[in-house]
């Protein structure tokens, strides 16, 4: 079992900055077809300043760690029990190439169904740019498949 | 980009349909890399099946990535407002993902709710999520 004194912490907060590089590669790799999500000129004239990052993006820049399962290895989660159950994003100011953004995760909630059979652990991350500007926020659901 | 305004959206309306090609071991090396979720369960078919899985599968989050898509083809990414969903089903490799999507409410402050999915190419829903746009 999750130790439910986890709920309510938070972990160390990550400051990242949005490469034009990785955001042409994440382009790619999701066979995005506008060119404003790969090309600064596309995105300078839909009224970017560069490229913007798209909507899912915040959740890799939390992966920008030197661990990337911080929350889950220090929970003493075993990965290959984790299932991703559900995602959520709101939106605030956008995130574009150059930005630096720092984000802050905490646990929201860690519950248990089928007599603990399956745990979830509900991460909040909201996020903010080096202007103190909200970009919004992330909340991730993952399931923990506990071996009977 | 289209010119989708608020008046001009009806309960139960179609979003266009997005189908992405098959997904490949290709597709999930590159989304791992790009993505940096580096979980070996969608890239190591030895690590899947020691946990217990026939074969690796997709990240949730492309088939998430391939929903945004539904969205901003739709409309600007600056009309977003929240975008969320549950992962139902694994997305199995070899899946050819469609996603569609519907109007299913008009609210205040020129909102429109909508209900997205994708889909593989039996028609099993491997995502069903929700958003809320800002339309002009």
């Amino acid at each position: 079992m999750i130790d439910r004194a986890f709920i309510g912490q938070s972990f160390e907060p990550l400051t990242v900055t949005v490469e034009a590089g990785r955001l042409r590669a994440f382009a790619r790799a999701t066979a995005q077809r506008d060119p404003i999500y790969w090309d600064v000129a596309a995105a300078q004239a839909a009224g970017y300043p560069s490229i913007p990052a798209p909507l899912t993006f915040v959740f890799t820049l939390d992966l920008e760690r030197a661990d990337p399962f911080y929350f889950i290895n220090e929970m003493k989660i075993e990965l290959a029990h984790v299932l991703h159950g559900e995602q959520a994003f709101t939106y605030g100011a956008p995130i574009c190439a150059g930005d630096e953004v720092t984000l802050i995760s905490s646990v929201k909630d860690i519950y248990d169904k089928k007599g603990g059979a399956m745990e979830f652990v509900i991460l909040e991350t909201s996020a903010q740019n080096q202007r103190g500007e909200d970009l919004g926020s992330m909340t991730r659901t993952i399931v923990v498949r506990n071996p009977q | 980009m289209s010119d989708v305004t608020y008046a001009a959206v009806s309960v139960g309306d179609p979003l266009p349909a997005v189908r992405q090609r098959e997904i490949s071991r290709t597709t999930l090396a590159l989304f791992a890399g790009a993505s940096g979720d580096h979980n070996p369960i969608h890239i190591d078919i030895d690590f899947a099946k020691a946990a217990g899985m026939p074969d690796v599968f997709a990240h949730g989050m492309l088939g998430m990535a391939y929903l945004g898509h539904l969205l901003t083809a739709w409309v600007p990414q600056s009309a977003v407002r929240e975008f969320s969903t549950r992962f139902v089903a694994i997305t199995q490799i070899h899946a050819v993902v469609t996603c569609t999507g519907r109007v299913v409410e008009k609210r205040e402050g020129n909102l429109v709710a909508l209900e997205i999915q994708a889909a593989d190419q039996n028609g099993d829903v491997k995502l069903a999520g929700k958003a809320v746009v800002e339309l002009p």
